[in-house]
């Protein structure tokens, strides 16, 4: 639990990135937010998005090995 | 979860490595524009199959020198997970040199070098899972890998750096093409280092669970034979 718990926090950590840097993005005029700089943040989201949800995965495979070697 | 802190130092340092190496202002280096944030993605995959296979390397030598089973189990699980991050290394090598070489494949020698240590790894799956003796099987197979590994670091190491490439680190062009000098500035050598490490780190980790795997079907399989 506490490492899903800290793999929560991880991900938050990655948004408080991506929100500091939207207001950097703001010197384009027309596009904001994710919008901005040709909308390549969006593919930063996506990206780590993709690779948080892989992480909990490798956790949750990791877990049920451990369960696996405890039973045995 | 045994031994939590280096699998939370991935997670760490891969999330850095994606999120930085969006973020970081990059150098304009020839017609690469943006593609030079590869680097953080495609190189550490070669890192990390350099490593991969060095450490089934180290385990084929420790078989022979004391036969046991476990040790073939880890030569041949870390040389599997090389073999896919080589591969992965490959393809985003293809994608990239699409867009900056002009094609995906132009005979590089590095492309080559690749592609022939690639297919002798592959032929060392192949000659393991052809023999039903266990100890014969495990023998065989750790000399062909300490042979495979002395052709493998010639073709990708040695050769191309002999000829010239269109990779970083050819003939008549300066510097590694990991810690190439001149074309990364500090920002990005800040944020290619600890790549290096999160993305072998991640390695190490996928294979030590296909590792767990093995050894429980191993006991499993001992279990059968003692009852």
């Amino acid at each position: 639990m506490k490492k899903i718990i800290l793999s929560f926090i991880y991900l938050f950590f990655s948004i408080i990135v991506l929100a500091q840097d939207s207001t950097v993005a703001l010197t384009n005029r027309q596009a904001t937010g994710l919008r901005a700089e040709g909308k390549i943040y969006v593919v930063l989201a996506v990206s780590v998005t993709i690779l948080t949800g892989l992480f909990i995965y490798l956790i949750r495979l990791d877990r049920k090995i451990s369960r696996l070697e405890k039973g045995s | 979860m045994r031994q939590v802190w280096w699998k939370i130092l991935t997670v760490v340092l891969l999330l850095n490595t994606f999120i930085a190496g969006f973020l970081i202002t990059v150098p304009n280096v020839g017609n690469l524009e943006h593609t030079i944030r590869n680097s953080f993605f495609h190189i550490p995959m070669w890192i990390t199959q350099f490593v991969m296979v060095s450490v089934s390397l180290i385990y084929s030598i420790r078989y022979l020198r004391k036969p046991d089973i476990k040790n073939d189990i880890y030569a041949y699980e870390y040389a599997k997970s090389g073999i896919v991050f080589g591969s992965l290394g490959l393809a985003t090598g293809m994608i990239w040199a699409n867009y900056t070489w002009g094609a995906s494949w132009s005979n590089d020698p590095k492309q080559l070098g690749v592609a022939i240590a690639l297919l002798i790894y592959l032929a060392y799956f192949v000659l393991r899972n052809s023999m039903p003796d266990l100890d014969k099987r495990a023998r065989v197979s750790a000399v062909y890998n300490i042979f495979a590994y002395f052709i493998y670091i010639p073709m990708i190491v040695v050769l191309p750096r002999m000829v010239e490439s269109l990779h970083p680190g050819g003939k008549g062009v300066e510097g590694n093409p990991g810690f190439n000098g001149d074309d990364l500035n500090v920002a990005m050598k800040w944020v290619i280092r600890p790549a290096y490490i999160g993305w072998v780190l991640l390695g190490v980790w996928i294979t030590t669970l296909r590792l767990r795997v093995q050894l429980l079907a191993e006991k499993k399989s001992n279990s059968h034979f003692a009852s």
